[in-house]
């Protein structure tokens, strides 16, 4: 298959590309970036620093991150699904010999000016290869034994090297990101079922594994497990995350306590208050309204981009479009789950919003892709 | 290859239709999201609202009391005592110059503490409190209440800090505590919420930081009633944690006080164990520094004089000191070369002054040679060549094993930081250290203690206890953790030939009581407290042949770092050991007349609990003692008066 596959001459060239930008998706974005900075500059007391500045700065990078991505033809990113997979899986295998360890972790490459977190990556490019991948299968195949092990594979490689740094919430979402993306492209629903019953099988197996010598997960993860599904049982030790967090929260009110006057959340110990726990401070700040909001504009990026793909007819853009708004989603809907005592703590950020450098750049340059594929569109 | 433009048109209507239900399950999803939202907040803030209107219930962590560490009599070594503080919220205090010019008309503020204080202020949020005067008297802290309404911000606050009452004694034993830093918080996985506590205290070297898990207990916690500004308005209920465990060591403080004393300002470390159990009964490394004021948060000056000291008294010399331990090691080749059977304890060898091996020549420390030794005299008279020619005989492999049975090369697992592994070198080893082939010269080095060998002032202390019994002995500092006994370090028979070992014995004793011995000047008289030992003089540098020519230049005419490290062991009584003590003395010059005379002072001291008697000492040394005695005393004013006991 080549490019020559999409009209060309109907596809917008040069810096006329900018007026065919998903504007309404870029504004969307920003507006959410924007709630980010206001909390960061709540939760630092008032200041610009040490989060808010560097913070924009990292989305001014990221917004022309985006841009040039998203002026860059679909095919291009098409054909390097595979060389970006690889990469990415090579920089997961090099933080496993040489990461920093941060928190009991090895996550991070240190290239200076930011960490880069390589599992961050890989979401995205599992994502690529993925819809690259059903874009090249005859869709008869798409069913057939053989070619469903083959993206397995591809999912499971990635996953089983975030497992090992320990990071099980980014192992998760690789897993149901990646299954999401062949749920859309259509494999038959008996692999589904059956994959969800071995999963309950699995999960039971790991609760059997607790105490014996062969237990399946670390201690403190099995501690979150415990306060997850009983945070009164030890609200100072593993439950006072979500302990402390909820009542932050809940203590918000219809209209919230006003812009930096979260006291709650800036006088207990929340220890990750910028970063995965930021949604506490602005449900407390803004209450029910604020935090109903940010719900809301993320609720529109997902339909933005669901609506973005389906209109597409090229399967590749359309699959990958769909593919990134689901780990986008999965993002949001895994931290504020987190936080409001629906899902144990795993350490997901809330996307735009958390601070941290590599997961924004990496997110808005997938944002790219979507606008790439928005941008070259068959018309 | 190009799609059938049916098939592609289906493909695109099976997207459609999965996106739609993925797309509606993800919209329900963010559904579910919003309501549960609306029911924490909305419909459950009843609950909330009214913690939000004036008053918030929090919940605070009671930090635990550490654990308290005791000598083996129950003396206190590190405790908590209440310290008061007064500390400063900025964003309540509104013009913090203005309140800190009236704070310091009411306290006497330290200069170097506030602007410290104001620095930390500018970076951290305003809401939290920055302390701006540690360790205040209740005085102060009263007059600072009373003077509340025109203090606002200012808070005087009672917590608990660690005191060390011995200071100095027990700086390398104990270690300190201080404020948990980032780099502390990044080694521990899942840290414990305690930790992150502002200034809550964590063992930063030491016994504090080698039993920290112990020494730390359990978080307590309060439910309180808290105002708009975070300021407690009451307590509502509490539950109390645990305290740390409390920790009895083996060291007994008056012999630990001795031995510090007696090792004075030399850069010098020296070790005390009790045979019967292997208890390290003291264990000192000197200079010391006061632990105390690490505790307080050090001032830089103070630091760079301890950094900067060429004697290096932040080093636990004890564990962490490395030495060739000279003529020490001889015991080892002894017995090596006896056990082997290579030699008996009655074959003589012919000293002629040096052996010529492999076209060098060795030299022994005697110019003159000591013409034909046995095992009695070359031990007692330290003959370098008796220990050449027995090791060219028995091979280093098995001197290396010897050593490791005798203790040197083994690292003991004993709660002190950076606890030394030593050397007992192999072939192997230099293989692999250093890709080169173990040469002849090698042995002979190693045979009287020099070269590869290396060994720390506590391995030379369990050798000795060691060949005294012929047990396995291994060091114990912690006696019992909150009253639980510890394993005894008593040890099984090492499976040395007793007979041989008796011979070894006898020949140590020779060299603290025949009149030839290298130190008969360092003898006890008291015939019951006898002493068996062993001088050693380790070089740090080549003499060359050029210099040997000329005559070797003495100790005194060297820069400090150059001259020789001075060594003794010993074990007392000789009959019926009871204990072994090692000491070493960094650059002291000559194992005999540096080492010797403080291993048997220390030796004396342990013997008989307190001041010996100068009838255990030789006559004419009695005045020079006597002397030395009130000079320590004077120096060292006994620290069970003034500190608190407890039994």
């Amino acid at each position: 298959m080549s490019y020559l596959e999409y009209t060309v001459k109907t596809v917008p060239s040069g810096i006329r590309k900018l007026l065919f930008l998903n504007w309404p998706l870029a504004l969307l974005l920003t507006a959410v970036a924007s709630v980010g900075f206001l909390m960061l500059y709540s939760v630092a007391g008032g200041s610009f620093t040490p989060w808010a500045e560097p913070q924009m700065k990292r989305f001014a990078l990221g917004v022309v991150t985006m841009v040039l991505v998203g002026m860059v033809p679909i095919w291009f990113w098409r054909n390097m699904a595979g060389v970006a997979y690889l990469a990415a899986l090579a920089l997961l295998l090099f933080v496993e010999f040489f990461g920093t360890v941060g928190m009991g972790a090895q996550r991070w490459i240190d290239l200076g000016f930011m960490r880069l977190q390589p599992s961050e990556l890989a979401k995205i490019t599992l994502v690529m290869l993925l819809a690259a991948y059903y874009d090249w299968l005859p869709l008869k195949k798409v069913s057939h034994p053989i070619w469903v092990a083959l993206p397995v594979a591809m999912i499971l490689l990635p996953t089983f090297l975030v497992l090992k740094q320990p990071d099980l919430g980014t192992a998760l979402l690789l897993l149901i990101a990646g299954g999401g993306m062949m749920f859309l492209a259509g494999v038959h629903w008996g692999y589904f079922a059956a994959v969800i019953a071995m999963g309950v099988g699995a999960v039971s197996a790991v609760f059997q594994s607790r105490g014996t010598d062969w237990q399946l997960l670390k201690d403190y993860q099995f501690r979150r497990i415990d306060t997850f599904l009983d945070p009164s049982s030890d609200p100072l030790g593993a439950g006072y995350h979500i302990t402390q967090s909820k009542i932050a929260l809940g203590s918000g009110g219809w209209g919230g306590r006003g812009f930096m006057q979260g006291t709650q959340s800036r006088l207990n110990f929340l220890p990750e208050k910028h970063t995965d726990f930021i949604f506490t401070t602005l449900a407390e700040e803004f209450g029910f309204l604020g935090a109903f909001s940010l719900l809301l504009l993320y609720t529109l990026i997902i339909v933005f981009c669901i609506s973005s793909a389906l209109s597409n007819k090229d399967r590749f853009s359309s699959l990958l479009t769909l593919g990134i708004a689901l780990t986008f989603f999965l993002f949001f809907a895994v931290n504020m789950s987190m936080v409001m005592g629906l899902a144990p703590v795993v350490g997901v950020p809330l996307p735009l919003v958390s601070y941290g450098g590599s997961a924004m750049l990496v997110l808005l340059a997938a944002f790219g892709l979507v606008q790439s594929a928005h941008i070259h569109r068959p018309r | 290859m190009r799609r059938s433009p049916k098939e592609s048109a289906d493909g695109a209507r099976r997207i459609t239709r999965r996106g739609l239900i993925l797309g509606g399950a993800q919209l329900g999803f963010a559904g579910l999201l919003g309501l549960r939202m609306r029911y924490m907040q909305v419909e459950q803030a009843d609950q909330f609202r009214l913690l939000a209107e004036e008053n918030r219930i929090n919940i605070r962590l009671i930090p635990p009391a550490r654990g308290e560490i005791f000598d083996r009599n129950g003396m206190v070594i590190a405790e908590n005592e209440p310290s008061y503080r007064i500390t400063i919220v900025r964003e309540d205090a509104g013009d913090v110059d203005q309140v800190i010019a009236r704070l310091s008309a009411l306290v006497e503020l330290d200069d170097e503490d506030l602007n410290r204080a104001l620095i930390e202020m500018k970076r951290s949020a305003p809401f939290l409190p920055i302390t701006v005067a540690d360790r205040v008297t209740w005085e102060d802290i009263s007059r600072v209440a009373v003077n509340a309404p025109a203090l606002p911000g200012v808070t005087p606050e009672v917590g608990l800090s660690r005191r060390y009452p011995l200071g100095v004694d027990f700086a390398h034993i104990a270690g300190y505590v201080g404020p948990v830093s980032d780099y502390d918080l990044s080694r521990i996985e899942d840290p414990d919420q305690l930790l992150r506590i502002p200034r809550f205290q964590i063992g930063k070297v030491g016994l504090e930081a080698k039993l920290e898990e112990n020494l730390r207990g359990k978080a307590g916690a309060k439910r309180v009633e808290v105002n708009a500004v975070g300021r407690i308005m009451r307590e509502l209920d509490r539950r109390e944690g645990q305290a740390g465990a409390n920790l009895q060591l083996t060291i007994d403080h008056a012999l630990q006080n001795y031995v510090q004393a007696r090792l004075g300002q030399d850069s010098a470390a020296a070790v005390v164990i009790d045979c019967e159990h292997g208890d390290v009964v003291a264990i000192a490394s000197s200079p010391s520094f006061d632990p105390n004021l690490f505790v307080r948060g050090i001032s830089v000056p103070d630091y760079k004089a301890l950094t900067e000291n060429p004697y290096r008294p932040l080093a636990n010399k004890s564990v962490q000191g490395l030495y060739p331990p000279g003529s020490t090691f001889k015991m080892v080749t002894a017995m090596a070369a006896l056990e082997e059977g290579v030699v008996t304890p009655e074959d003589t060898v012919y000293c002629p002054g040096y052996v010529e091996v492999a076209n060098r020549r060795f030299h022994c420390w005697k110019r003159a040679g000591h013409g034909h030794v046995d095992l009695q005299t070359s031990l007692r008279e330290s003959c370098d060549v008796y220990y050449y020619d027995l090791a060219l005989r028995v091979g280093i492999d098995k001197i290396s094993a010897m050593a490791q049975r005798l203790g040197i090369g083994e690292r003991f697992d004993i709660p002190m930081s950076a606890v030394a592994r030593g050397r007992a070198p192999t072939k192997e080893w230099k293989k692999q250290t250093y890709d080169q082939d173990w040469v002849i010269g090698d042995t002979v080095n190693a045979s009287i203690g020099q070269g590869y060998v290396l060994a720390s002032p506590l391995q030379l202390a369990v050798m000795a206890a060691r060949l005294a019994t012929g047990r396995a002995v291994t060091p114990r500092l912690i006696r019992s953790i909150e009253g639980v006994e510890q394993p005894s370090g008593r040890g099984e028979s090492l499976g040395l030939n007793e007979n041989l070992l008796r011979q070894v014995r006898r020949a140590m004793f020779a060299v603290s009581n025949n009149r030839r011995g290298t130190a008969y000047g360092s003898r006890i008289l008291n015939d019951a407290f006898r002493m068996a030992g062993k001088t050693g003089t380790s070089q740090v540098r080549n003499i060359t042949a050029a210099e040997r020519a000329r005559g070797v230049t003495r100790n005194e005419d060297l820069p400090w770092n150059r001259r020789d490290h001075a060594l003794f062991v010993d074990f007392a009584p000789f009959d019926t050991p009871k204990y072994a003590v090692s000491v070493v003395i960094e650059h002291g010059g000559g194992g005999s007349s540096a080492a010797a005379p403080v291993a048997r002072d220390i030796t004396l001291q342990a013997l008989f609990g307190g001041d010996p008697p100068l009838a255990a000492y030789p006559e004419k040394d009695r005045a020079r003692i006597k002397a030395q005695q009130e000079r320590l005393k004077r120096e060292r004013p006994d620290p069970g008066s003034s500190g608190r006991g407890r039994a």
